[in-house]
């Protein structure tokens, strides 16, 4: 098999956009049954965006009940199916949908291949997650709720025991909320295995592992990762369908089951969990940053071992979120310990994107101005995440509003800028066209804006001593105007939202065309056409470093000479 | 301007969580017992560290966007590549390891403080029934069973009096949080817990329940009175008197002797035994009824016997369906339990 | 510029099948899975506030397990029938297989005949129960689609579809099977003798 030339800008027809001379009915039949993994990504990315939005107004719902102390916007039942769903939804819906949306458009482009490994275990499993996601916002209108308020999940997105007993929820709420989570979670199993056998197995010519792009790594890691962390969590919720339907005592505490033990199962997926979101975050950051300093990446091999790194020190870290349960002074000890050492990779990261931008010329586009705000706003993050691991400051933080300032500073603040970030960088190569930049930016000043009213005051009300999961609170406890200043940045975050979702509509029929590689970028996808013709690669690539196009693009300087 | 707005905004922040915070804040930085000074400090500790950290790496990170950013007279030449650089990846682990080091070993040292105190033998013990929507507390030395209002006697440095609480719950999982007094401690079913407050200044300490337990989570309040020595005995010599028996409310007592209400609640001296609900033997002495949802007066008392769903929706107590003459009598009887 | 500057790589490319890599990442989900219900059941070892126990109503079941474990042993003798192209000895091999896992799951349904109607254990009869029946009761799913496969392959072969060139996959199929039996090792320690 000889060496093949790689196709390069302008060498290579741009696929026409012709005119689809399908009916509306072979369209829509085209998209169920394709198993492309471009169409199913973006099928993934819709689904990921639309549930945003869903989750985004339980947000603004919730936010406008909080705005001052005895509102009557919702009602007592209606919040707490309120911050449950915003919570699930986000999680399950948003986050791991976005996530394996961007992996199972990019994977194989970043790594020459034509396809996932299997095709149609990645539609089943995208069909899976979409009806689990139906059927939990289907709880909304099917089954009589205890209080006649539709039997949406309302017991928190933790769902802890005794409460999701039939004694205590006597609904179908909570059995909306665990089977529906079962299910999604095959779906998740099944791209999990799908993008660990589609990186082992498929690399072109040349990719060795150390040669792939960090974003195919971190969701190696990430694939790795899920396996062990969904699966504890289906479980324990097969656990809790067992106690509710056929009468079991895992956590019935009446028959001497314990409560704790559902805590112990629900954080060992729920640490590793947050570490399954924010690590694909981590990778786009990493293909972005070093594009638009144009640089190469510091410290590349760092990067993959702190992430390896994170995956496994993050596996015995869950009971920091259960210091106030009652442990031994010798277990909570412990998990202040492991909770600290799972920051040092984590600030390896952030030094090493640092030194990336550190020496560059930077330009500020778009996706860049997204990346720059996750890196100050994840510094952030990390640090406030040390102080909840310091288990008596924690006696104090856990359960208060200060946690939710710190996980929205990681969800939203890390994770939802880097998605930003991303579809800004790869929209032109999906679609062909750019987003407008205009309207990018005001998208993300306005989102910072509103980002940090929000969730800056957040940290302060928490230390004033506001609980979570409240539907209102006392007058006079110092919480009303910092309330106040909370919902007015959700609002603003609410209208940056709805610029973008208006960037993504208009750019894709007024937008400027793109072209193969808008941001003379370094990695495979941007080798072929924009959007990719459904066989991706006119011939298998072959690579001999990690920017294979860098070394097309500079014949006398390549990568090859330096990568250790 | 976004920095002005963020420096105002942490000003106010930070002005609101000091110790001159309005009375009734409960501010985690203004501590009134030695477990939550200990963890004031360590925290202080821990947040000049973070602190630190974040104005060097952000620091450095707004310099290298200032300095290194393209300016339009750049040329089209790539900047230097710089692929990594072993001693400075080996200072940037070793260093946050040693300061893990550091935040770990001052960390443990207060846990073992707080969680491994010995018990005094003068401690007063209290044992707190977690319940939705409402707390329970015994003192079983002292014969006592109240709701909802806690009174512990305040404690010196010289002449230490600290109360311990044991926590115990009657269904699901709930948490005992004052903030000024001590971190919180979860009340969890068939899994008791126990953490101790030794209050340094009386006073009024507000807080409540902190880990969700169903559709009042946000209405189960806190009140801590710490008193001084002379109010506390008198207190709790009122409370050890069984419910005050005064002629003149007859009726009502009667009515609340013969409709469902003993079902639910206890008034010592009376038939009334229930234990579902708050003891209410004492119920005149407190300042809030329904765990804080409202202050106890007639007015609030009658509205809530005739609909407790209006003043705290979901909230465990039935409406009674008793007409008007029936709450008239039952709300003059309740307001002399003292 | 449109050569690749040459770098030396001539050595082959090899890459791990990827139906092995999916079937081993599916047995490292799985084995999470049934990792959180032998935690459950060991924490609860002993803890059950009611009678039946386990000393007083559990019988080892020996027949049992020996033709679980050396159904691994006739799925592996079919595995190697079948590379070396013999299909007949890969269908008798492969026909005992499903024979002994037929036989431990109807072992299994007679234990638990006896569990239920005799001793009056059921899964909501106390701690021991909910446990017991939830992680025999997983294993025992993993081995009716065990079986379920099995037969599939078996008739599919019986019909002359399968031939020599799907040896891998059978081989891939066989460690599915091949889990099974060892989580049957761990579940069988865990029940039988730690927990009794």
């Amino acid at each position: 098999m000889a060496d093949q030339t790689l196709p390069i800008a302008g060498t290579v027809d741009v696929t026409p956009r012709r005119r689809s001379t399908a009916t509306l009915l072979e369209w829509l039949h085209g998209w169920v049954v394709t198993v492309d993994h471009k169409r199913l990504g973006i099928l993934y990315l819709v689904y990921g965006i639309f549930f945003l939005l869903v989750a985004g107004a339980e947000a603004i719902a919730i936010r406008i009940q909080l705005a001052w102390p005895g509102m009557h916007f919702l009602s007592p039942e209606l919040y707490n199916e309120m911050f449950t769903m915003h919570g699930t939804t986000m999680v399950f819906l948003v986050g791991m949908t976005i996530i394996f949306g961007f992996a199972n458009y990019l994977v194989p482009l970043m790594i020459g291949a034509r396809d996932m490994a299997f095709p149609r275990l990645n539609a089943f499993s995208f069909w899976m997650s979409a009806f689990g996601g139906l059927l939990l916002y289907y709880s909304f209108i099917g089954g009589f709720g205890l209080y006649g308020m539709g039997a949406a999940p309302d017991v928190g997105w933790w769902a802890y025991a005794p409460l999701t007993a039939r004694a205590f929820s006597p609904g179908h709420a909570t059995d909306y909320w665990a089977l529906a989570l079962i299910v999604a979670g095959f779906g998740t199993l099944g791209t999990a295995i799908n993008v660990i056998a589609t990186t082992l197995s498929m690399r072109c010519r040349g990719m060795s592992l150390l040669r792939m792009p960090l974003f195919v790594w971190l969701m190696l890691v990430v694939s790795g990762l899920t396996l062990i962390t969904i699966t504890p969590l289906t479980a324990a919720q097969i656990m809790l369908v067992i106690d509710r339907y056929l009468g079991g005592h895992f956590f019935d505490t009446q028959a001497g089951g314990s409560a704790v033990v559902w805590m112990h199962f629900f954080w060992i997926f729920g640490h590793p969990e947050v570490y399954v979101l924010v690590m694909p975050a981590f990778g786009i950051a990493s293909e972005i940053i070093p594009v638009f300093s144009r640089k190469a990446i510091f410290g590349y091999p760092a990067m993959v071992a702190a992430s390896v790194g994170i995956a496994f020190v993050s596996l015995g870290v869950w009971a920091h979120h259960m210091f106030t349960v009652g442990m031994t002074s010798v277990g909570n000890a412990f998990f202040v310990l492991s909770t600290m050492l799972v920051g040092i990779p984590t600030g390896i990261k952030i030094f090493n994107w640092v030194a990336t931008v550190w020496g560059g010329k930077i330009r500020f586009a778009t996706p860049m101005l997204f990346c720059l705000g996750f890196l100050f706003q994840f510094l952030i993050a990390g640090l406030t995440g040390i102080m909840l691991s310091v288990a008596p400051w924690n006696w104090q933080l856990h359960n208060s509003y200060f946690v939710i300032a710190h996980f929205h500073y990681v969800l939203v603040g890390a994770i939802v800028f880097n998605i930003f970030a991303g579809i800004y960088y790869w929209y032109p190569k999906v679609t062909g066209r750019m987003l407008s930049e205009t309207l990018g930016k005001w998208h993300f000043w306005l989102f910072l804006i509103g980002f940090h009213l929000t969730f800056d005051t957040m940290h302060f009300v928490g230390i004033l001593g506001m609980p979570r999961s409240i539907y209102t609170y006392e007058p006079d406890r110092g919480w009303n105007h910092l309330n106040l200043i909370i919902s007015l940045g959700g609002m603003i975050q609410g209208i940056a939202v709805l610029i973008f979702a208006l960037n993504l509509v208009h750019s894709y029929f007024k937008g400027k065309m793109a072209g193969n590689d808008p941001w003379d970028a370094w990695t495979l996808e941007w080798a072929v056409p924009s959007p990719p013709p459904a066989y991706n690669f006119a011939a298998d690539p072959v690579v001999h470093s990690r920017r294979p196009l860098w070394d097309l693009k500079h014949p006398e300087d390549p990568d090859w000479r330096y990568e250790g | 301007m976004i920095s002005a707005l963020a420096l105002c905004l942490a000003v106010s922040g930070a002005r609101a969580v000091w110790a001159d915070a309005p009375q009734g804040t409960p501010s985690i930085f203004a501590p009134a017992s030695t477990p939550a000074t200990n963890i004031r400090d360590l925290s202080l500790f821990v947040l000049s560290i973070t602190g630190g950290i974040f104005v060097v790496v952000g620091g450095l990170l707004a310099w290298a966007i200032f300095r290194y950013r393209a300016r339009k007279t750049d040329d089209d030449s790539e900047p230097a590549q710089i692929y990594g650089s072993t001693q400075v990846e080996l200072a940037w682990t070793v260093i946050p390891i040693l300061i893990v080091v550091v935040l770990f070993l001052t960390t443990a040292r207060i846990i073992f403080a707080i969680q491994d105190a010995p018990k005094p033998p003068a401690a007063l013990e209290v044992t707190v029934v977690g319940h939705q929507f409402w707390w329970e507390f015994r003192y079983p030395k002292l014969g006592i069973v109240t709701a909802n209002e806690l009174h512990v006697p305040v404690s010196s440095k010289q002449d230490p009096k600290p109360t311990y609480l044991h926590l115990l719950s009657a269904d699901v999982d709930h948490s005992f949080w004052v903030p000024q007094l001590a971190g919180k401690t979860d009340l969890i079913p068939n899994h008791p817990n126990d953490t101790w407050i030794d209050p340094l200044h009386p006073g009024l300490y507000v807080g409540q329940c902190a880990q969700f337990c169903g559709v009042e989570h946000a209405k189960m309040l806190l009140r801590v009175y710490v008193d001084p020595p002379d109010e506390f005995a008198a207190w709790v010599n009122q409370q050890k008197q069984p419910g005050v028996q005064d002629a003149s409310v007859v009726a009502g007592r009667h009515v609340f002797e013969t409709q469902a209400c003993t079902n639910c609640h206890r008034i010592t001296g009376t038939a009334a035994a229930g234990t579902f609900g708050p003891d209410l033997t004492h119920l005149a002495s407190r300042a809030t009824i329904a765990s804080g949802a409202a202050l106890n007066t007639p007015e609030n008392l009658r509205a809530w016997i005739q609909d407790p769903d209006h003043l705290k929706p979901g909230a465990l107590m039935p409406a009674m369906q008793l007409n008007g003459e029936q709450i008239d009598e039952l709300v003059a009887y309740l307001n002399t339990l003292h | 510029m449109s050569a690749i500057p040459v770098s030396p790589i001539a050595e082959p490319w090899h890459l791990p099948s990827r139906g092995r890599v999916a079937m081993l990442s599916l047995i490292t989900g799985e084995s999470a899975i049934f990792t959180i219900f032998v935690v459950a059941y060991v924490f609860y070892i002993g803890k059950s506030l009611t009678p039946p126990y386990p000393q007083q109503v559990l019988e080892i079941p020996i027949f049992n397990t020996i033709c679980l474990l050396s159904s691994s042993v006739t799925i592996w003798l079919a595995e190697r029938q079948i590379e070396r192209g013999k299909i007949r000895g890969f269908a008798a091999w492969w026909a005992l297989t499903i024979a002994l896992g037929m036989i431990f799951i109807v072992g299994t349904g007679m234990e638990w005949h006896k569990l239920i109607y005799l001793d009056g254990l059921t899964i909501r009869t106390n701690l021991f129960g909910t446990t017991f029946y939830s992680l025999v009761g997983l294993h025992a799913t993993h081995v009716v689609v065990g079986l379920i496969g099995l037969t599939l392959i078996l008739l599919f072969t019986l019909t002359g579809h399968v031939t020599e060139k799907h040896s891998e996959r059978i081989q891939v199929f066989a460690l599915y099977w091949h889990f099974v039996d060892a989580v049957w090792v761990v579940v069988f320690t865990v029940v039988y003798i730690v927990g009794r």
